[in-house]
């Protein structure tokens, strides 16, 4: 299936929630990042509609009986491998009373019980037995009709890419290496082209709707303007080789990347006057910003966000696969799963995670997104009608080697607007 | 070591870390890293990587030059919200491995106060330290930083 993502089912004399002013996504009314019915609208038409939904690395549980609580949208779902070494996923609610199942973010078990009545069920999430289901003595059990076939856990389906594990709850789904798409598959390929081993998580709660932080990964215009640490140390110049590729069927994906070339740019900035260009600062210790080569072409920036709930990332030499997940529209929690090669030399190790400073919570080069988009929040819950505007190389929508560029966003508020039928 | 002796490295020891609680609260941060030694090692990670023993974590810095740069990079590059900490630490525990050299652990609890006037608890967790005898007293040569409140909130700038 290689139909773009639209709402099945919306009809068309359904009143629309919010109004977009403009079909190009130049125009986003201030209601979708805080109205609790678009939040709920989201649930239905994408987390538990035709996407695929990033769960973790398939290295975090690589042993028979491994398992890792997460979560799809905000669905609480178990991802598992089973004894016969493949995955599987569940929905965390007993079938019983509801009570979740699975109580730890981690572990490893053959089976998992209910604590409220000791309902238990296999790794892949069918109902093994029910204590008493035939009674004690004068005491009668579960009706004769009760059949555990039908008391499962609910199940997703389940597939992983290069060792990058998705869920979908939906039947309309394409086969996940349709999902992911021709433009942005070899970007993928590219960073998980051999076995990887997991360094451990990091995250991060920002109090703001999740759309905030899709369109600051689909926004490299922003880079060496609110990240000032790029430009104050000379890391990141407006001269460098760039690419901003959209998905091409629904723009949700995309893919930006920054590739160094010894061309010197500072003065571009300083001829603009911008605030970002800074001689005077020096790092005492500058091993922090060193790049082993590891691919075809020296990129320092390699930034893919997989709609909804995956961003790839590589900054110099630190891999992360970044899990978004929504928490209510006024807040998403941010899970960075480290990550190495298992060939890694003891020094690129090390450099990897030196390199840590750079990303995640206290990034040197990412810390400023979440004040960004919580600075939005604050700004934009008290009038849902008024409009971002969005403008960047409008005029020239199909340009993708730059960074001086809205249109990766555009796009994404198109493929929104289709997959939520608004 | 008798009694007397290891009250006194306790008082020392507890004198060290009030120190390095005052420089991150009172907005003394060029002083924080003077607080350790040249080849020191400094780190942020959660309790959940730590338990699996996996390496990750939030900030490490393996030099005493890195913990500047972090200084200078917060005062002059990287863009966040004012606020305050104030560090409340318990359970001060040493263990001397030789005459100049201990290890010693504690718990922590940052409650922040952001520009909206509210004050909330940022992270609780505990240090991991080694701390050496020098010529300016003594000093930390290694500090985990072990939080247990895994979820960041918004960021970390100001070290822990």
């Amino acid at each position: 299936m290689n139909a773009p993502l639209s709402a099945a089912d919306a009809a068309p004399s359904e009143e629309k929630l919010v109004f977009f002013p403009r079909a190009d996504g130049s125009r986003v009314p201030y209601a979708v990042f805080s109205s609790q019915e678009i939040y709920e609208l989201e649930q239905e038409r994408i987390y538990r509609g035709p996407t695929w939904n990033f769960l973790g690395l398939e290295c975090e549980i690589p042993k028979p009986g491994d398992y890792k609580s997460t979560f799809v949208g905000d669905t609480p779902v178990v991802v598992t491998r089973t004894d016969d070494g493949e995955l599987a996923c569940w929905v965390n609610r007993c079938s019983h009373r509801g009570a979740m199942v699975c109580r730890n973010a981690r572990g490893n078990a053959s089976s998992h019980a209910c604590v409220y009545h000791q309902w238990s069920f296999d790794q892949r999430g069918n109902l093994l037995g029910v204590p008493f289901r035939r009674g004690q003595k004068h005491m009668s059990g579960m009706p004769k009709d009760f059949d555990p076939k039908c008391h499962s856990l609910r199940q997703l389906k389940v597939e992983s890419y290069r060792g990058l594990i998705f869920a979908t709850f939906s039947d309309d789904a394409p086969m996940l290496p349709d999902y992911l798409g021709a433009e942005m598959r070899p970007w993928i390929d590219r960073i998980f082209h051999k076995p990887i081993e997991f360094l451990g998580c990091t995250r991060q709660y920002s109090q703001s709707n999740w759309k905030l932080y899709f369109e600051n990964v689909k926004d490299p215009y922003h880079a060496s303007m609110l990240h000032l640490f790029h430009t104050t140390f000379n890391i990141f110049r407006v001269g460098m080789a760039a690419r901003s590729i959209p998905d091409a069927r629904h723009g949700l994906h995309s893919i930006i990347t920054v590739t160094k070339n010894e061309e010197d740019t500072a003065d571009a900035y300083k001829q603009q006057g911008i605030r970002s260009m800074d001689d005077g600062f020096q790092l005492e210790d500058d091993s922090v910003l060193g790049h082993v080569k590891e691919y075809d072409e020296l990129t320092t920036n390699h930034i893919q966000p997989i709609f909804p709930q995956l961003v790839i990332q590589q900054i110099h030499n630190t891999l992360v696969a970044r899990q978004l997940l929504p928490k209510g529209p006024d807040n998403f929690e941010l899970i960075f799963h480290f990550f190495g090669y298992t060939d890694d030399t003891p020094a690129l190790r090390e450099l990897r995670l030196k390199q840590a400073n750079l990303v995640g919570p206290a990034g040197y080069i990412s810390m400023e997104d979440t004040e960004a988009t919580e600075l939005v929040q604050k700004g934009t819950r008290r009038d849902p009608a008024a409009c971002s505007v969005i403008e960047m190389a409008r005029d020239n929508p199909e340009q993708q080697d730059t960074v001086i560029t809205e249109s990766l966003i555009r796009r994404f508020w198109a493929g929104y607007q289709k997959l939520m039928g608004l | 070591m008798d009694t007397m002796e290891r009250m006194a490295l306790w008082f020392e020891l507890h004198s060290l870390q009030e120190r390095y609680v005052s420089v991150l609260d009172n907005d003394r941060l060029e002083e924080w890293p003077a607080l350790f030694t040249e080849d020191c090692e400094y780190g942020i990670i959660p309790k959940e990587n730590a338990d699996m023993g996996l390496p990750v974590g939030i900030m490490w810095c393996n030099n005493q030059r890195m913990l500047r740069d972090r200084v200078v990079s917060l005062r002059n590059a990287n863009i966040f919200e004012a606020h305050t900490y104030r560090h409340m630490t318990s359970g001060l525990d040493i263990t001397p491995v030789d005459a100049d050299t201990v290890e010693m652990k504690a718990n922590y609890v940052v409650v922040q106060t952001r520009a909206n006037g509210e004050s909330q608890v940022y992270q609780a967790g505990r240090y991991e330290d080694r701390v050496v005898r020098t010529a300016e007293g003594w000093r930390y040569q290694k500090k985990r930083v072990i939080y247990d409140t895994s979820r960041v909130q918004t960021l970390l700038a100001t070290p822990v």
